[in-house]
């Protein structure tokens, strides 16, 4: 059963996160909220004019920023920090890994510009590493939203779970197609469309782009399903060992390295429960670049036509077995698949 | 050779003959020469007396400071690796805080409102343990299974383990007094109870460059409830501190970052009880300045032979080298029976 959606235009999924944080900030008094000198391009603005008594501003210091929230959350707050995703979740890896996740505190980070989208502001700026890293760490939850709502929902329900956790967001205005009642819970991974062709596994902006080319693909016969990870960790190993073990061919597609991230996290459960070829977009082992968000994507590989002509080599791969060496980077290129009709490569 | 007892969560048993200490033999084994340790190993007993924590005539801490170091050296040569050198050096530091009435807790039940104490400099961890012991806060036979496995004393402190007085995990440098700043402004900022931070840093610590990001908000933030001990010993695994990467002009460097600095030799108690109750008077009359206490230290103080020594820094006592020790430090071990 395939989940309606309704494309209502676009907004940033930055919006939700900030969104979501006043709503917190309403309904529980100890919910605290750290500035990184960018409030307004995280969008903690909002809550800082609605709750300035709750709104420390600790400069642009993004390891003193998140040990500090230890020390919050250890004194029964629950203290957000959000800054660019490339400074709160790599340059303060340490500071996560032991002031957050080892000590099990209460601290929630928000990463925001996340991804290529992050446009003109160039590669520093352009996180595409963080997933790898933040799935590795035991007791986080991880949470990559695929719109504005979901973006809002998951804030909220990050801020009412107990445990340190992480939510990734970006710049851009994306679709927004989910709706009130789509469903999201934290741990869980929404089949938005179904299918037994080929199943198409993404998480955040590439979730609009995995609809796009399942709708494609069912024009040349084929049905896909299109799963929504929201949640990398703890990773839903049950919608997705289902997915494989029904299609028996994955692709994923994710604005984040294809080496260790969501990809990586399907392969893990793939291999251990049910092997079938899976094929993985992403980023190809490079960093980002200066440009619009759309040129960016286009560039580097980031839409529904990867994950269109990457489901055709996975179906492919599925049925004829063997089809000489590959690297996990090598994705065919739409034009090349649309050339030869009857071949994906 | 005694054999190894713990019960199941990590305590060593206690012993018939009264708190001696059972000898892991896998601590033995660490050491360089086996037969030779065989011979020079002692009974070691932790004595059972606990200390309150109330206000004292300075003469009062030498006891307390004795006892401490004494043990230091016990968990240390029982652990078989750990740091003697910082522990032995702040011992006196730690007396006066938690003996002295200027933290406040309840060592028999430790999670209920009290003072904090963040122990940036992690991996000083013995002298916390054995502070933490000698105020009853957990039985003293426990400082037996320090860095062993299923320990709650773990070789830096982790507060998964959930040893009363251990606030938080520390280890890695420069954390621990962000999360004391934290602390600190929960307090001051939200909660206002009233309630005093204490965090200790290294020396070579304060090269970690987000202790100056944790300093800095400890003034921006006016928390006169916050104070910043940092042990002075110019000792560090490589050398001395200056010329690893020098730190200094320290107390400039406190002051400019908006600190009301007193600095104290680290051994005299009388100066470190005027340092706290500068401290507690900033506190009380909300100053709105931060302290910092930079206390002298000699590294391994009170053993002769680590004092002011750079190697022992990371470094536990050999069997003989602990006997030497605890005789200096007032306890009188018998000689070695020759095998």
């Amino acid at each position: 059963m395939s989940i309606p959606f309704q494309l209502r235009g676009s907004k940033p999924t930055r919006q939700g996160f900030g969104e979501g944080l006043v709503v917190l900030g309403e309904r529980y008094d100890n919910v605290v909220v750290l500035g990184g000198d960018i409030t307004g391009s995280v969008m903690t603005s909002l809550f800082k004019e609605r709750f300035p008594d709750r709104f420390f501003s600790i400069g642009v210091a993004e390891q003193n920023a998140t040990t500090i929230a230890a020390g919050l959350a250890l004194s029964g707050k629950i203290p957000f920090f959000a800054s660019y995703g490339a400074f709160c979740a790599l340059r303060n890896a340490d500071q996560l890994r032991i002031s957050v996740c080892y000590n099990e505190v209460n601290v929630k980070i928000g990463g925001g510009h996340a991804g290529i989208s992050v446009g003109p502001d160039g590669a520093t700026h352009q996180v595409l590493e963080e997933i790898a890293y933040l799935r590795t760490l035991p007791h986080m939850t991880l949470l990559v939203p695929c719109d504005y709502l979901e973006a809002k929902k998951a804030t909220i329900a990050m801020g009412e779970m107990v445990g340190p956790a992480y939510i990734r967001f970006g710049r851009a205005a994306i679709p927004f197609f989910t709706r009130d009642d789509t469903p999201f819970q934290i741990g869980k991974a929404q089949v938005f469309r179904d299918g037994t062709d080929v199943a198409l596994i993404a998480c955040g902006a590439m979730v609009w782009e995995a609809l796009l080319a399942a709708d494609k693909l069912s024009q040349r016969g084929i049905q896909a399903r299109v799963i929504n990870v929201s949640t990398i960790k703890p990773f839903d190993v049950e919608t997705v060992v289902d997915a494989a073990r029904e299609c028996g061919a994955i692709v994923t597609a994710e604005e984040h390295q294809v080496h260790a991230g969501l990809g990586g996290a399907v392969a893990e459960v793939v291999a251990k429960n049910y092997p079938v070829p899976i094929e993985f977009v992403g980023v190809k082992d490079s960093f980002g670049g200066s440009g619009e968000p759309e040129e960016l994507m286009e560039k580097f590989g980031l839409t529904w036509k990867e994950i269109y002509a990457a489901a055709l080599v996975a179906i492919e791969r599925r049925d004829r077995g063997f089809i000489g060496y590959r690297m996990v980077k090598d994705v065919p290129r739409y034009d090349d698949v649309h050339a030869n009709a009857h071949s994906a490569l | 050779m005694q054999e190894v007892t713990c019960s199941s969560y990590g305590v060593a048993s206690a012993s018939p003959r009264g708190g001696i200490e059972r000898t892991p033999i896998f601590a033995l084994c660490l050491h360089e020469s086996f037969s030779m340790l065989m011979s020079a190993e002692f009974p070691v007993v932790f004595e059972m007396r606990t200390f309150d924590n109330r206000r004292r005539q300075p003469d009062e801490f030498a006891e307390i400071a004795r006892m401490i170091r004494r043990d230091i050296i016990k968990s240390l040569v029982l652990a078989g690796s750990g740091h003697s050198g910082g522990p032995l050096g702040s011992a006196d530091i730690f007396a006066v805080l938690y003996f002295g009435g200027y933290m406040r807790y309840n060592p028999q039940d430790w999670w209920t409102p009290r003072d904090r104490f963040v122990l940036s400099a992690g991996h000083m961890c013995p002298v916390l343990y054995a502070t933490l012991a000698n105020t009853g806060a957990f039985p003293k036979e426990e400082l037996g299974t320090l860095r062993k496995y299923n320990s709650r004393l773990q070789g830096h402190p982790g507060r998964d383990m959930g040893l009363p007085g251990v606030e938080t995990s520390t280890g890695s440098l420069g954390q621990g007094i962000s999360i004391a700043v934290g602390m600190a402004m929960a307090d001051k900022l939200l909660d206002r109870n009233g309630y005093r931070v204490f965090t200790l840093t290294g020396d070579g610590e304060l090269q970690e460059g987000s202790v100056w990001e944790a300093a800095m908000a400890a003034s921006n933030f006016k928390l006169d409830n916050f104070c910043w001990i940092i042990d002075n010993n110019d000792c560090q695994i490589d050398g001395r501190v200056h010329d690893v990467m020098s730190i200094y002009p320290l107390e400039d460097k406190c002051r400019a970052f908006g600190f009301d600095v007193v600095t104290v030799d680290g051994h005299n108690y009388h100066e470190l009880c005027s340092a706290f109750d500068r401290f507690i008077t900033n506190s009380q009359q909300e100053c709105g300045k931060p302290t910092a206490i930079i206390a002298k230290t000699l590294m391994g103080k009170g053993v002769s032979f680590m004092e002011d020594r750079y190697e022992w820094h990371g470094k536990p006592p050999t069997w003989e080298q602990a006997r030497i020790a605890l005789r200096e430090l007032g306890e009188d071990i018998p000689e070695p029976v020759t095998v």
